[in-house]
């Protein structure tokens, strides 16, 4: 089976920092894979450069086959990989519903002119719209706060707000930056059961950065580890636990956070 | 989605009557003709502050509407004076030639921010005026002047517009045209903040990175956005030029631009009324200070700082709910 997403040899530098060396892998249709590493290990620049929000010294992306690196954001979502933000970056003054409309700008057939003289096809595309987001905030459990302005839901919901605009786009591959940045236990649990569920029932492949190891470990059904910018490990949860380099890694700077 | 209330339809059947009948009405009862000539002007700037309001919908501060008034009000002049082109073929062209140079400009500016881009557009105002000095098909500082009315636009024999210099009173022409423009301006604002692009706007201003990841093309609307803007400047200036009969590079300088500015500030950013209704009110106020004599510049700022100060979402904010964008 060809793998959905090959990163190949990626390389950044800023300046005469090395962020990422040489860094590759694979993603699988279906699965979820997640990047993790201590601090500054790389794993925000990767991320953005998969989803082109920053270009790569060297080496390059495939979606399907296709180069997605040093491309435009906006292109890579089109072409259906996704990337969610942390909490702080929302619409603000949207209510929840609104933003998942908003979102589904992928999906509309009508042009904006189309809009501006309201055709047949807008019209359509307007209710669609709604139905859509209904459905989805549905499938989110959002649905008693989905007339809610976005400023002003607490820390949870804003992780699934974002989940949620991510999915309007209706990716086939999401990138979660962080998902359980910041959450306690149950809400890192309740975090953990929503992704599998947008795995199982959307079709999303999912790729994320996380540095939460026990959710890590729960949700993953493969790890690839950056130490340093660079790849040190990649396997099942059972083989990073038991894998000298990355209790070494994680040894030298704090042990507490394998938590394993 | 677009069902207007009863409120709303009352409203701008009222907003209708009152500039096509009342205010003629007034004028002609009072014998002031000079007033035609006060709210074609205050017209005007509210066309080319709708413009500006646009920019500030997606998140920046444009202080750069007075360069493409002028660039319009220079298009149409040359073009009427020395290609010998109809003002209402010109008029359109004025806006065009506006909106390409915002285009171009706009590539390289646009992805600037907050203070940033409100500096380059500052400038920018600066700069067209002293090319318009510089440039000899501009006439440098002597201008354009001797503009000819417009003339007679009329479609296979069938007069649409008469020829303005054989009118009685062009004055009132002006202000016809003007408010026939203004009404076009706002009801297509109104429906552009209303649909989908108007969507996108709002969720570039909150969030451009956001939005570039749900797969908008950001430097696309950036720049849609910026040529609209411009182009209401463009024919704005125009107008002004006409009315005139000249343009100057004076015409309009950086404080028109600051104006410009105002009006949507002071009208409200979350009202595509707003800059109808400051406009009114920021001309007129500063007319009605007048007798405060060298007082008038302290007064009207302080006055500005209060408003801002207590109603910092505009004066529509006293009237309308928070949220609702309906017509007054």
């Amino acid at each position: 089976m060809t793998p959905l997403i090959e990163v190949q040899n990626v390389t950044k530098k800023f300046g005469g920092l090395t962020a990422n060396s040489d860094v590759s892998f694979d993603v699988q249709e279906g699965e979820i894979l997640s990047v993790i590493g201590p601090n500054g290990a790389g794993k925000s620049t990767l991320f953005k450069m998969i989803s082109s929000f920053l270009t790569t010294t060297s080496g390059e992306v495939r979606y399907k086959g296709e180069r997605i690196s040093n491309l435009k954001p906006h292109i890579v979502a089109r072409k259906g990989v996704v990337r969610t933000f942390q909490e702080t970056t929302i619409f603000k003054s949207m209510t929840v519903r609104e933003s998942v409309v908003v979102a589904q700008h992928l999906r509309a057939k009508a042009s904006l002119a189309g809009y501006f003289w309201s055709s047949m096809t807008a019209k359509k595309d307007i209710k669609d719209f709604g139905d859509y987001a209904d459905e989805l905030i549905e499938f989110l459990g959002m649905t008693h706060i989905a007339n809610e302005q976005a400023s002003n839901l607490p820390q949870g919901n804003l992780r699934a707000l974002g989940i949620a605009i991510g999915l309007a786009t209706d990716p086939k591959v999401l990138l979660l930056d962080e998902p359980f940045a910041g959450m306690n236990h149950d809400e890192t649990m309740r975090m953990v059961d929503l992704v599998k569920k947008v795995r199982d029932e959307r079709n999303v492949t999912v790729l994320l950065v996380e540095h939460d190891m026990p959710a890590v470990m729960k949700i993953s059904d493969r790890i690839v580890v950056l130490n340093f910018g660079e790849k040190i490990a990649e396997g099942t949860p059972l083989e990073i636990q038991n894998d000298a380099r990355v209790i070494e890694a994680y040894l030298g700077s704090e042990d507490d956070e394998i938590g394993i | 989605m677009n069902s207007f209330t009863k409120a709303q339809i009352l409203g701008v059947v009222v907003f209708l009557a009152v500039v096509f009948v009342g205010v003629p009405l007034m004028i002609s009862a009072t014998g002031r003709s000079d007033l035609y000539f006060t709210l074609t002007s205050v017209g005007l700037l509210a066309i080319a502050s709708a413009g500006v309001w646009l920019t500030f919908y997606i998140g920046r501060i444009n202080i750069g509407q007075g360069a493409f008034a002028l660039l319009g009000a220079y298009v149409s002049a040359i073009l009427v004076t020395k290609a010998g082109v109809s003002f209402w073929i010109s008029l359109p062209l004025a806006g065009l030639g506006a909106a390409i140079f915002a285009v171009l400009i706009g590539l390289p500016i646009l992805r600037l921010r907050g203070v940033y881009f409100a500096m380059v557009t500052l400038v920018l105002t600066q700069v067209v005026t002293l090319t318009a000095l510089a440039l000899p098909i501009t006439n440098g500082a002597k201008g354009i002047t001797s503009i000819p009315l417009p003339s007679e636009l009329s479609v296979f024999g069938l007069v649409l517009i008469p020829d303005f210099a054989t009118l009685e009173n062009p004055r009132a022409a002006f202000y016809y045209t003007t408010a026939i423009l203004m009404v076009l301006t706002f009801a297509a604002m109104y429906r552009l903040v209303n649909s989908r692009l108007g969507h996108l706007c709002r969720s570039m201003q909150q969030n451009e990175e956001l939005a570039s990841s749900i797969g908008v093309d950001i430097t696309y609307i950036r720049l849609l956005i910026f040529a609209i803007s411009s182009f209401l400047g463009g024919v704005g200036g125009a107008m002004f030029g006409s009315i005139a009969q000249s343009v100057y590079p004076s015409s309009f300088q950086v404080a028109d631009s600051v104006n410009f500015m105002l009006n949507c500030f002071l009208g409200g950013l979350g009202y595509v009324f707003g800059p109808m209704l400051g406009t009114l009110v920021l001309y007129f106020g500063w007319d009605l200070l007048f007798e405060f004599g060298k007082y008038q510049m302290l007064i009207y700022s302080s006055l500005l700082i209060v408003l801002m100060l207590v109603l910092p979402n505009g004066l529509l904010s006293l009237r309308l709910p928070q949220k609702g964008e309906n017509k007054k």
